[in-house]
């Protein structure tokens, strides 16, 4: 175990950690903002990857081919959102079925290939895998997805402050007080799930690049990912500042985290064929914490007033 | 102002569970009356409430607000011409959210949301002169959580939130039920205050009978999802507690420990 193996590993790891952010942010806008656990997300985690890659080995410019990514995401949102409140299918539920559904639409965006490679010498990727040593600072992928995070964040910031947002956020808050304020909770619950997909499928889209190809089995255990990193961020960063800038921010670290973490345990000699069960069970763990925390731990509140003697 | 015209609600049709919550009840507000409706545990107080704001449609009849057929209106759009209270005070706000952002969510009831900015500087100005109309300090407290805030507390904002943009009808749903004593007696005293000076048409449900002939020009007594007691003016004025228990007991043959206790 040489720890100059680790290091090498690292930036490699940051990278990725990044890229999942983008992704966790839009499990955020679900989770945490409309709170509603949506299992699309491990379907649209490879739609906008297959629809990247397959815009762009037809010719069409990286901008383009990820901003139909981002559409690509935001229309099986929209079909999740169409399943729970039209249709009046629970939430989790919904998103199992489009999650499905997905699976065969992807392979078929994809002309029904597993996946599909695209070539960083041939093709204008934005971020690689290649382009994170020995490039200027302005082509590296750890840079660029950086900046990318802070104008997404930047702009859901102005966004959740606007009537619209804020009609999101009171959806997930309180839905009968929203509808009792004139608020069509229906519709903010489709719109809220239209853009947490889309981003996902941006942070797809971005993700098949940085690997140089499309996986049909890209997403699978994505929301676990994505929640991981939103509790990471929760529970390390949570205590420092309520503002929703940098609570976002920290679900961006969170993943990053994430990915270090596994980098060390890979280190450590885990096999990589183990990672998902370790995932499965740190997000379970995480979750677990503050229930049993409450029904173990909890200290009795003193009341004001004198002891009983 | 409001005219609802023999509507029936029943739950649960066709099942063991099946229940007449509303059996043909007419109801006619005019412009500016405050009805106070009275009734025992399953009279169908809080279901007459509902019918009105759309939470679900009634079987049969028809509800008319100030002139607009609203039977067939969804509870977000009908929402525009209702200012409501609930009897959780968890209910009327958004517990996650600050207090002005939840008073901002009020005042564009009924508009269309855009992406134009969710409160204004302008509006932070306005919003605490309202606050001082209850009394409590919330106007310090601007940014604070909602969910930090006492059940008290969440109620009068409930309540200030209803009628920020003044409703067509407002709907108080045992809004004191859940408080204690003297914070009810301040919310009470709120209600009367705003009521009085925006002359807001009004129906409050109360299980308290001191309240319901204090408060209000006009008194409504239910049973078995219908009206069978309906008071106003002068008579309703020189009401005693004793005489509605009479009332309650002559037409129903029974009397409810609840309304006897308070």
């Amino acid at each position: 175990m040489e720890i100059i193996k680790l290091f090498n590993a690292l930036p490699g790891a940051c990278a990725q950690g990044l890229i999942w952010g983008i992704m966790a942010i839009g499990v955020y806008i679900t989770y945490k903002i409309l709170d509603l656990a949506d299992l699309t997300v491990d379907g649209t985690m490879c739609t906008g990857g297959a629809v990247c890659i397959v815009m762009m080995l037809n010719g069409h410019s990286v901008g383009v081919s990820l901003v139909c990514a981002f559409i690509a995401g935001m229309l099986a949102g929209l079909v999740t959102g169409v399943f729970h409140t039209a249709l009046g299918i629970p939430a989790i539920l919904a998103g199992i079925l489009t999650q499905l559904g997905l699976y065969s639409v992807n392979l078929r965006i994809m002309g029904n290939k597993s996946n599909q490679a695209i070539s960083v010498d041939k093709y204008d990727l934005l971020i690689s895998l290649r382009y994170i040593k020995d490039v200027p600072f302005y082509k590296n992928t750890i840079f660029i997805v950086a900046i990318i995070i802070f104008i997404l964040v930047a702009i859901l910031y102005w966004f959740f402050g606007t009537e619209l947002g804020c009609a999101i956020r009171s959806t997930g808050s309180n839905p009968n007080m929203s509808r009792a304020q004139g608020i069509n909770t229906d519709f903010t619950k489709i719109l809220g799930l239209m853009l947490s997909n889309g981003i996902v499928a941006f942070a797809s889209g971005l993700y098949a690049q940085y690997q140089g190809f499309a996986d049909v089995n890209a997403g699978r255990g994505a929301i676990v990912i994505g929640l991981a990193a939103v509790i990471i961020g929760e529970v390390v960063f949570g205590k420092i500042n309520g503002n929703f800038a940098f609570k976002l921010i920290s679900v961006a670290l969170g993943a990053i985290i994430y990915y270090l973490v596994l980098q060390v345990v890979l280190w450590l000699g885990l096999n990589s064929n183990d990672l998902k069960l370790l995932s499965a069970l740190v997000v379970a763990a995480f979750l677990a914490i503050p229930h049993l925390k409450g029904k173990y731990f909890a200290k009795p509140v003193k009341k004001g007033g004198a002891p009983r003697a | 102002m409001l005219d609802i015209k023999e509507i029936s609600k029943t739950f649960n049709a066709g099942t063991v569970n099946e229940k007449t919550a509303l059996d043909g009840l007419s109801l006619h507000l005019n412009e500016g009356d405050f009805v106070t409706v009275i009734g025992g545990n399953g009279a169908g107080k809080s279901t007459l409430l509902n019918a009105v704001a759309g939470v679900w449609f009634v079987d049969e009849g028809s509800i008319t607000i100030d002139g607009v057929d609203v039977t067939r209106l969804p509870e977000h759009k009908r929402a525009k011409y209702l200012g409501r209270v609930f009897q959780d005070p968890m209910t009327g706000t958004a517990a996650s959210m600050q207090i002005e952002e939840n008073m901002a969510l009020a005042s564009r009831r009924g508009m269309l949301r855009t992406l134009k900015s969710g409160i204004t500087a302008k509006e932070r100005e306005f919003y605490k002169e309202q606050l001082k109309v209850l009394d409590l300090g919330l106007e310090e407290r601007l940014t604070s959580k909602v969910g930090l805030l006492s059940g008290g507390q969440r109620q009068a904002l409930t309540l200030l939130m209803a009628t920020l943009k003044k409703p067509k009808l407002l709907l108080l749903d045992e809004h004191t039920a859940a408080l204690d004593p003297k914070t009810a007696a301040k919310v009470l005293e709120a209600t009367d205050k705003i009521v009085n000076r925006d002359h807001l048409t009004t129906i409050m449900i109360t299980h308290n009978m001191k309240d319901a002939i204090a408060h209000g020009n006009r008194l409504v007594m239910m049973k078995d999802g219908k009206i069978i007691y309906d008071v106003a003016g002068e008579e309703k004025k020189n009401l005693t507690v004793r005489d509605l228990l009479a009332k309650f007991e002559q037409v129903s043959g029974e009397a409810n420990d609840r309304m006897i206790l308070s």
